[in-house]
C-alpha cells in the first residue's frame, strides 16, 4: 500500500492535502485496491457545501458502488473532470491524477487533526489484522 | 463454511482475491484486475477454475426419452459427441436450471450450475420414475476447468493428442490432456472460442499447472469470477438467478430457441405454450445508459416515474467500453430505440433500448 506523506487521512479512506488555501481530496491506495477496477465516479457540482463526513460523491467499481465522504467541511471549487472518461486513474494514481475534488475548507486547521500518513498505515494494518 | 477447490493454494499463490461463491471459495480477481482479465480472454486466452459447477450423468435404455421429458430442447437428433444448451423447467414454465447436455457413446453428461446441484439432482430423480434410466451426481469426482480465448486451441493442442482443429463449436471428445483422461468440450461461457475440460478431481493441479505453463508464451492468464461475469454478459449468455429463474421463463428471457414445442410432451410445455400463445408479459432487452451511471442487478427500470421493469445484469462492459444492462421490460417498451430510465440510487438516469448481444461471439463453427 502506498501513502502520500503530504496528505492527511480519514478512517473512511479518504486523503486530503492542503494546497495554498484550498484542499484536494480523493481515495487512498488501500481504498482503490479494495474496490478493484473503478469504472465510474460521480462528483458534486461546483459551489456545493458539504459538512465533515457528508457524502459528496460515489465511486463505482466492477464490484460495487461506495460513497465518498468529505474529510472536513468545505465548499467545492473544482472536480476532476478527466475521471469521466478515465476513471481508472483512481486505480493507477490515487494521490495524483485520480484526485476527486478541490474545496475551500471551512477551517483549514481541521485537516491537521486527521491521521498523518504513519497513523493511517497503522490504522490500515489494524484492519488487515482483524481479517 | 465455504469449500476450497483443489486449486485453492494456486489461487492464493497468484494473489487471487478469494470470495464465497455458491458455497465455494473462488478468486473473484487476480492482482491485474477484472477489466484486464476480460481483455486477456478476448485477445489471448484465460484459464478458469470452475469446479463449483456440477455434473450429472444419465444412463440406461430410457436415458433419451427421460431427458426429452425433463429438458426443453429436442436432443433426439443429437449426434454422439455433440453438446447442446437446454433449459430444465418447472410445470409452470419457470426455470429449474440451464444446462449443457453432452451426448457420449455410453451416456449423457450434463453440466449444471453450482447453486443448483442438489436441486437438479432431486428434480431429475423425482422425474425419472417410470423411465429405465439412472441419474448420478458426479460433481464430487469431476473437476472442471474452462480454457477460453482465441489462443485456447493452440494452448490445449500442446497437451492433447485430440485433433482440435477437427473439433467444431459445440462438439466434444473423450481424449487425454497431459496424460489425464479428459472430456474436452468446445463450449464455454465467454463468447470466445474455447474449451471446457472435465477430468478426475485429483488431477486438478496437474492440469492447471500444465495448461498455465503451456499457455504462458501465448499470453494465457488465470481469470476470476468478475471477468467471467462480464465475459458472459456481453454476448448475452444468461446467468441463472438473474436472466432466468423460477419466476422468469425462457420465453421472457429470449431463450425460445432452446424450447422445442414440436418434440412432444416435456415438463413445462403446457405453461410455456400458453406464454407463447398469449405472448410473454415482459422481455429481456439490452439497455445502454444515455446519462452516465452504472446500472446493476436489481435496479428498477422506470418510465416517466413509474416502475416498469428491472435490471437483471448491468455493468461497465469492457469490450465496447459502455455502461450496459440486460433488463426485463414490458413488450411495449422492448423496441430498439425506446427511451426508459434506470433508477440509480434514487435518481432516474436515462437509458435506451439497444440491440443485443453487446458482443458478437467469436465461435469456431466449422472445422478448419
Amino acid at each position: 500500500m502506498k501513502v502520500d506523506k503530504a496528505s492527511r487521512y480519514t478512517r473512511t479512506h479518504e486523503w486530503v492535502r492542503l494546497e495554498g488555501d484550498e484542499a484536494v481530496s480523493g481515495i487512498t491506495d488501500y481504498a482503490q485496491e479494495q474496490l478493484s477496477d473503478v469504472v465510474y465516479v460521480e462528483l458534486p457540482a461546483i459551489g456545493e457545501h458539504f459538512g465533515k463526513g457528508e457524502v459528496y460523491g460515489v465511486v463505482e467499481s466492477v464490484k460495487a458502488a461506495s460513497d465518498n465522504y468529505m474529510p472536513v467541511g468545505g465548499t467545492v471549487t473544482a472536480v476532476n473532470e478527466s475521471l469521466a472518461d478515465e476513471p481508472q486513474q483512481v486505480n493507477t494514481d490515487p494521490y495524483g491524477a485520480g484526485w476527486m475534488i478541490r474545496f475551500r475548507p471551512d477551517d483549514p486547521a481541521e485537516i491537521e487533526q486527521l491521521m498523518d500518513a504513519a497513523s493511517y498505515e497503522e490504522y490500515v494494518s489494524s484492519l488487515e489484522g482483524a481479517h | 463454511m465455504a469449500r476450497r477447490t483443489e486449486l485453492y493454494a494456486r489461487h492464493v499463490a497468484l494473489n487471487g482475491r478469494m470470495i464465497d461463491f455458491a458455497g465455494w471459495l473462488l478468486p473473484v480477481q487476480y492482482p491485474t484486475g477484472p477489466i484486464e482479465e476480460h481483455h486477456t480472454v478476448r485477445r489471448a486466452a484465460g484459464l478458469f477454475d470452475i469446479d463449483h459447477m456440477g455434473q450429472i450423468v444419465v444412463r440406461g435404455p430410457d436415458a433419451l426419452p427421460f431427458l426429452q421429458h425433463v429438458l426443453t430442447t429436442d436432443i433426439s437428433r443429437m449426434a454422439t459427441g455433440e453438446a447442446r444448451y437446454s433449459l430444465v423447467c418447472y410445470d409452470d414454465g419457470g426455470v429449474v436450471d440451464d444446462v449443457f447436455v453432452y451426448r457420449l457413446p455410453d451416456r449423457y453428461f450434463i453440466a449444471i450450475n453450482a447453486a443448483n446441484v442438489e436441486k437438479d439432482t432431486l428434480w431429475f430423480r423425482y422425474h425419472v420414475g417410470r423411465f429405465q434410466a439412472t441419474v448420478e451426481n458426479v460433481s464430487e469426482e469431476t473437476y472442471m476447468l474452462a480454457l477460453q480465448g482465441p489462443q485456447a486451441e493452440a494452448v490445449l493442442q500442446k497437451l492433447t493428442p485430440a485433433q482440435l482443429d477437427k473439433l467444431p463449436f459445440h462438439r466434444a471428445t473423450e481424449s487425454k490432456v497431459a496424460g489425464v483422461p479428459t472430456l474436452i468440450g468446445r463450449t464455454g461461457y465467454t463468447g470466445e472460442d474455447g474449451f471446457e475440460l472435465f477430468f478426475p478431481r485429483e488431477k486438478a493441479t496437474l492440469l492447471w499447472d500444465g495448461l498455465m505453463e503451456a499457455g504462458a508464451p501465448l499470453g494465457l492468464k488465470p481469470i476470476g469470477l468478475a471477468a467471467r461475469d462480464s465475459l458472459r454478459f456481453e454476448p448475452k449468455l444468461p446467468l441463472y438467478g438473474q436472466e432466468i429463474s423460477a419466476t422468469i421463463n425462457p420465453l421472457e428471457a429470449g431463450l425460445g430457441w432452446a424450447v422445442s414445442f414440436e418434440k412432444g410432451e416435456f415438463v413445462g410445455r403446457g405453461a410455456l405454450l400458453k406464454v407463447r400463445l398469449e405472448g410473454p408479459r415482459r422481455k429481456l432487452v439490452g439497455l445502454e445508459m444515455v446519462d452516465r451511471g452504472v446500472p446493476r442487478h436489481g435496479y428498477a427500470v422506470a418510465l416517466d416515474g413509474r416502475t416498469i421493469g428491472e435490471v437483471t445484469t448491468g455493468m461497465y462492459a469492457p469490450t465496447p467500453g459502455k455502461y450496459l444492462a440486460l433488463a426485463l421490460v414490458p413488450p411495449a417498451q422492448a423496441a430498439i430505440g425506446t427511451e426508459v430510465q434506470v433508477m440509480i440510487r434514487g435518481e432516474a438516469k436515462r437509458a435506451r433500448v439497444v440491440k443485443t448481444p453487446f458482443y458478437t461471439p467469436a465461435y469456431r463453427r466449422q472445422p478448419a
